[in-house]
């Protein structure tokens, strides 16, 4: 990690951990630094879904109805429901003991984890980079949307060996995500258009392009009675990491790779010491004789390109069986995304443990509500509580007596709403 | 009434903002509380106003234990605050911004204003406090609007009296204008604690003086006390309050170096906030720009970096015109430059020492090459400077946010000279920055001047432009009043300051000072115009050298009183 992200870094191994490092260590615990507070939060998070899942469970509640007659049926009634909601979630996210008697069996849980990871990878990179030039990116929707339609059209039109056509149709729907992201930018650096408003209502655009889009007569898949697209061609898509039946696929490569570059971007070059100075202070950027609106285009321009890759993993990737264009292609991400960079406090290497973290509620919501029967909604509530403590650390220090320092990740969406 | 504070004590986290504070205030005293930026004076202050609770300790009002628990429970006890920024309504008149908060009605709801007129000029006449109940006051100026804030407390019968910084906005001659109220006030039985840094004020105006340093009080005086002794207890060490300087070794037919010529600037609003300034300065001279805050200073220095756009004019460096260029052309240029609000214009707060100190020059060998920086380059350079400039940091990694204001300045300090100048701006170098630092930042700025730069410095302290000066321009309503030697009287430019030319007849009637509590009838009180809503008394009347300014540059000088 960077010396950005110092708040978490510093206090967790920043100093020689010699002389009574676990009492060091309760000590640093009990200030509150920010990735204290964020763990604090998951669990925090966890509780209250659980909650959720005991009063969603039939047993549970009927226990519940004689529970001064017989306390401990309900007591135990709850700890079946949780005890089995959240196996089954580590089942579904990491490993499953019941069915692993082949390697690709175990590795499945990860696999799937990974393969929900990779979209929310360059999703939260995009929305960490513009918080950090002091944006609010909450246009991941159509910027994704405008990668994944270009992203299709040269998939599907371009013949040509995978050499050729895989970094082709890539490199498409990063152009497509960086130029309605960099409109953004642009504006923004023109006239003054808030990007907030702007990137909501281009949202709109994006949607309703892709649905004339999948109806229209040249991207229409003729075989399909629904309105979906052309599959793209074999050669442009992204091929499996481990064998078919395994669906992590070389997305997850591509994610890493742009890990590697943000990084490289926010800390060790000229252009990104210009947009965190931009974000950080707009004031003391002009003063030091950078140009403000050329870092907000440059960074709307790159957030909109990771964007763009986030449609890219979806069309080229294996989140859909068919590898086409169909209305619901952005499934929500750039939404998510938000909650994955706010998580992972806009840096990069958060972000990748954030990203994780949620692709696993996901994999691991599909097999609680297969084996447990909870509802796979629990997930996303314990998606949006996990954010919503991260965001309120005050709340979370008070319930844990932290002493506090800092003031947190608040900071930082209310940088990206003051533009 | 006695007002007696024991053994405050109030902690933020790990840091001890004031540590067993006494202070006895006694009635009809003007008690000054004398202490750095950041010792603690206002802490202590907002704890007696009820905005903060205090950790340990108890407040004592004619010997009864108090507890404050916000500004109602304070103002309930008799103890009034003129905090530094006006908590005023602009678009409210003088009488309603009094009732504020304490609105009388008549039957059916009705606001009293009658009433709150009446006791605004009762307020008034008693204790020379000059201001017409029915003016806006956004068109007064900021002196009258200080009177409007402490009428608002004397109203709901203050018996003590805080005034945080009452003179950081204010002329030398509205200082002597408030001084004389703070008398009257005084000799009404009423007790002041006035909260300043400035050691001449102090040993004007105080009956007793306490000092704090680091949270702590560490001496009482009297003012009889010298100003090396009182800044030595402030500052913890003696200190020099003079610069040391040669004169300029420039002689006055050497060609200007950089020149600005008939500069017309616009703030936001589209007026004139510099109107047509020309000043021409030689290599190896410093030019001081005197003036009260919001004169115009600011976007003065704002157009020569080219922050702000130039409407008319130029500006000219070495021969070259630089009216329209790029504040990073210019900055190449070779112009250094400190502005006047370090937090706001000069650093990034959430960033280290080491990124702070090549804000400007991140993209240059050795530090950035072809789009990448060189780390080590400028971790290298940042020990150097941090060594060279006695920054006082943990590390070159430590937020910049998390030093004193002190070394904060001197990290722009140390970034703006640690490229060849061809020009050096700096504007209010040492505000809120330790008497220590003040010391060593003045060395560096003169060190600059005598390698045969031309060296431009905005201050609204005078002491600062008397000290550093070679010659002095004096900015009044974005105009210059005149360029003058540094040897003229205080008097002189304080008048100056004023919009008054000393040497004509008609400023020289104007601005005698109010000073030794001669009634309220001064001379500029009978200057007083009579137009609607107009600016009222106050030296700035005899502002007949005119210049036909409107009420709305008053606002804009109120204005400049506030951090954004």
């Amino acid at each position: 990690m960077s010396e950005q992200a110092a708040p978490v870094k510093d206090t967790a191994t920043g100093e020689p951990p010699r002389p009574g490092r676990f009492r060091r260590l309760a000590a640093q615990i009990a200030a509150g630094p920010p990735w204290v507070v964020t763990v604090l939060s998951i669990l925090l998070a966890m509780l209250v879904g659980a909650v959720l899942i005991i009063a969603s469970d039939q047993e549970a509640t009927a226990a519940f109805g004689y529970f001064f007659a017989r306390p401990g049926d309900s007591i135990s009634a709850s700890w079946d429901a949780v005890s089995t909601a959240y196996q089954a979630l580590l089942r579904g996210a990491i490993f499953n003991p019941d069915s692993a008697s082949t390697v690709t069996d175990a590795l499945r849980p990860i696999s799937e984890t990974l393969t929900e990871a990779t979209p929310l990878i360059f999703g939260g990179l995009a929305v960490g980079l513009a918080f950090r030039a002091g944006l609010f990116n909450i246009g991941g929707q159509g910027q994704l949307i405008m990668g994944a339609i270009a992203t299709t059209w040269v998939g599907f039109t371009l013949d040509a060996p995978a050499v050729i056509a895989l970094p082709a149709a890539i490199l498409a729907g990063l152009g497509g995500g960086a130029l309605y992201g960099g409109l953004v930018g642009w504006l923004k650096a023109r006239t003054g258009a808030h990007e907030v408003i702007v990137t909501i209502m281009l949202n709109y655009v994006a949607f309703l392009l892709l649905g004339y889009l999948i109806g229209s007569e040249a991207f229409r898949d003729p075989d399909n009675p629904q309105p979906v697209s052309k599959p793209v061609n074999e050669a442009a898509r992204l091929p499996h990491l481990f064998g078919d039946s395994l669906r992590v696929n070389a997305g997850l490569l591509l994610a890493l790779a742009a890990v590697v570059f943000a990084w490289w971007l926010l800390n060790r070059s000229t252009l990104g010491f210009q947009l965190r100075t931009v974000g950080a202070n707009p004031n003391a950027a002009r003063t030091a004789g950078m140009s403000v609106g050329y870092g907000q285009t440059m960074a709307m321009l790159i957030s909109g390109g990771l964007m763009g890759l986030v449609g890219v993993s979806q069309v080229l990737g294996t989140a859909n069986a068919n590898n086409a264009l169909t209305q619901q292609i952005d499934a929500g991400l750039g939404f998510t995304a938000i909650t994955v960079a706010l998580l992972g406090r806009a840096s990069p290497v958060g972000t990748v443990a954030a990203a994780l973290l949620f692709g696993a509620l996901q994999a691991g919501g599909r097999e609680m509500q297969a084996a447990a029967g909870v509802s796979i909604e629990i997930v996303t509530v314990i998606q949006a509580l996990i954010v919503l403590f991260v965001a309120a650390p005050a709340l979370v220090r008070g319930i844990f007596r932290l002493r506090g320092e800092g003031e947190g990740s608040t900071g930082l969406l209310a940088k990206g709403w003051n533009g | 009434m006695s007002l007696q504070l024991r053994g405050i004590t109030k902690r933020f986290g790990s840091l001890v903002a004031n540590d067993g504070i006494d202070l006895e205030v006694r009635p009809g005293e003007i008690h000054c509380l004398l202490g750095e930026n950041g010792a603690g004076k206002s802490t202590l202050m907002n704890i007696l106003y009820g905005l903060y609770q205090p950790d340990e300790g108890q407040i004592l009002l004619d010997g009864r234990e108090l507890t404050i628990n916000g500004p109602r429970d304070a103002i309930a006890a008799g103890i009034g605050m003129v905090h530094q920024h006006f908590m005023l309504v602009p678009v409210f008149t003088v009488a309603e911004n009094v009732m504020l908060g304490d609105e009388r009605t008549r039957r059916l709801g009705w606001l009293d204003r009658r009433r709150a007129r009446r006791d605004v000029a009762a307020i008034s006449a008693r204790y020379g406090l000059q201001v017409d109940p029915d003016a806006l006051v956004a068109d007064l100026p900021v002196g009258v609007q200080q009177r409007v804030e402490i009428i608002k407390a004397l109203i709901r019968d203050a018996r003590v009296l805080i005034l945080d910084e009452p003179t950081a906005v204010l002329t030398p001659q509205e200082t002597q204008e408030l001084f004389a109220v703070m008398r009257s006030l005084r000799e009404a039985g009423r007790s002041i604690v006035f909260i300043t840094h400035k050691l001449k004020e102090v040993k004007a105006i105080a009956d007793r003086i306490t000092v704090i340093r680091r949270g702590a009080v560490v001496g009482t005086a009297t003012p009889d006390a010298s100003e090396v002794e009182l800044a030595g207890l402030m500052v913890g060490r003696r200190v020099r309050l003079t610069v040391d300087k040669e004169p300029a070794a420039v002689s006055p037919d050497t060609p200007p170096a950089f020149s600005v010529e008939n500069l017309t600037v616009l703030d936001e609003s589209g007026q004139a906030a510099v109107d047509g300034v020309s000043f021409d300065i030689r290599p190896g001279e410093i030019l001081g720009i005197a003036g009260v805050q919001g004169n115009g200073q600011t976007e003065l220095a704002e157009a020569i970096l080219g922050l702000r756009p130039v409407a008319e004019g130029r500006i000219v460096l070495d021969g070259r015109d630089l009216t329209g260029d790029s504040p990073r052309q210019r900055l190449r240029a070779g112009i250094g430059y400190v502005p006047e609000d370090r937090n706001h214009d000069a650093l990034v707060a959430d960033s280290s020492v080491a990124e702070n100190l090549v804000l400007d020059l991140y993209d240059r060998p050795p530090f950035g090459r072809r789009g990448s920086m060189d780390v080590r380059a400028i971790r290298a350079n940042a020990r150097q400077r941090v060594e060279e400039f006695d920054i006082r940091t943990a590390s070159i990694d430590t937020p910049v946010g998390a030093l004193s204001g002190g070394n904060q300045q001197k990290v722009v300090v140390a970034r703006e000279m640690s490229r060849p100048l061809r020009l050096l701006v700096a504007a209010q170098p040492t505000r809120g920055v330790d008497v220590g630092a003040m010391e060593f930042i003045h060395k560096r700025i003169v060190a600059e001047r005598d390698l045969g730069r031309p060296v431009l410095i905005i201050s609204t302290e005078l002491d600062e432009i008397f000290g550093l000066a070679d010659r002095i321009a004096v900015m009044y309503r974005g105009k210059i009043m005149a360029i003058v030697p540094p040897d003229t009287s205080r008097e002189h430019i304080g008048l100056l300051m004023a919009g008054a030319h000393p040497e004509e007849p008609g400023g020289a009637k104007g601005p005698e000072r109010p000073e030794g509590g001669s009634g309220p009838a001064t001379s500029a009180e009978s200057l007083k115009p009579t137009g609607p809503g107009g600016p009222d008394e106050t030296a700035e009347a005899a502002g007949i050298a005119g210049t036909g300014a409107t009420g709305a540059q008053d606002t804009e000088n109120a204005k400049g009183g506030d951090d954004e």
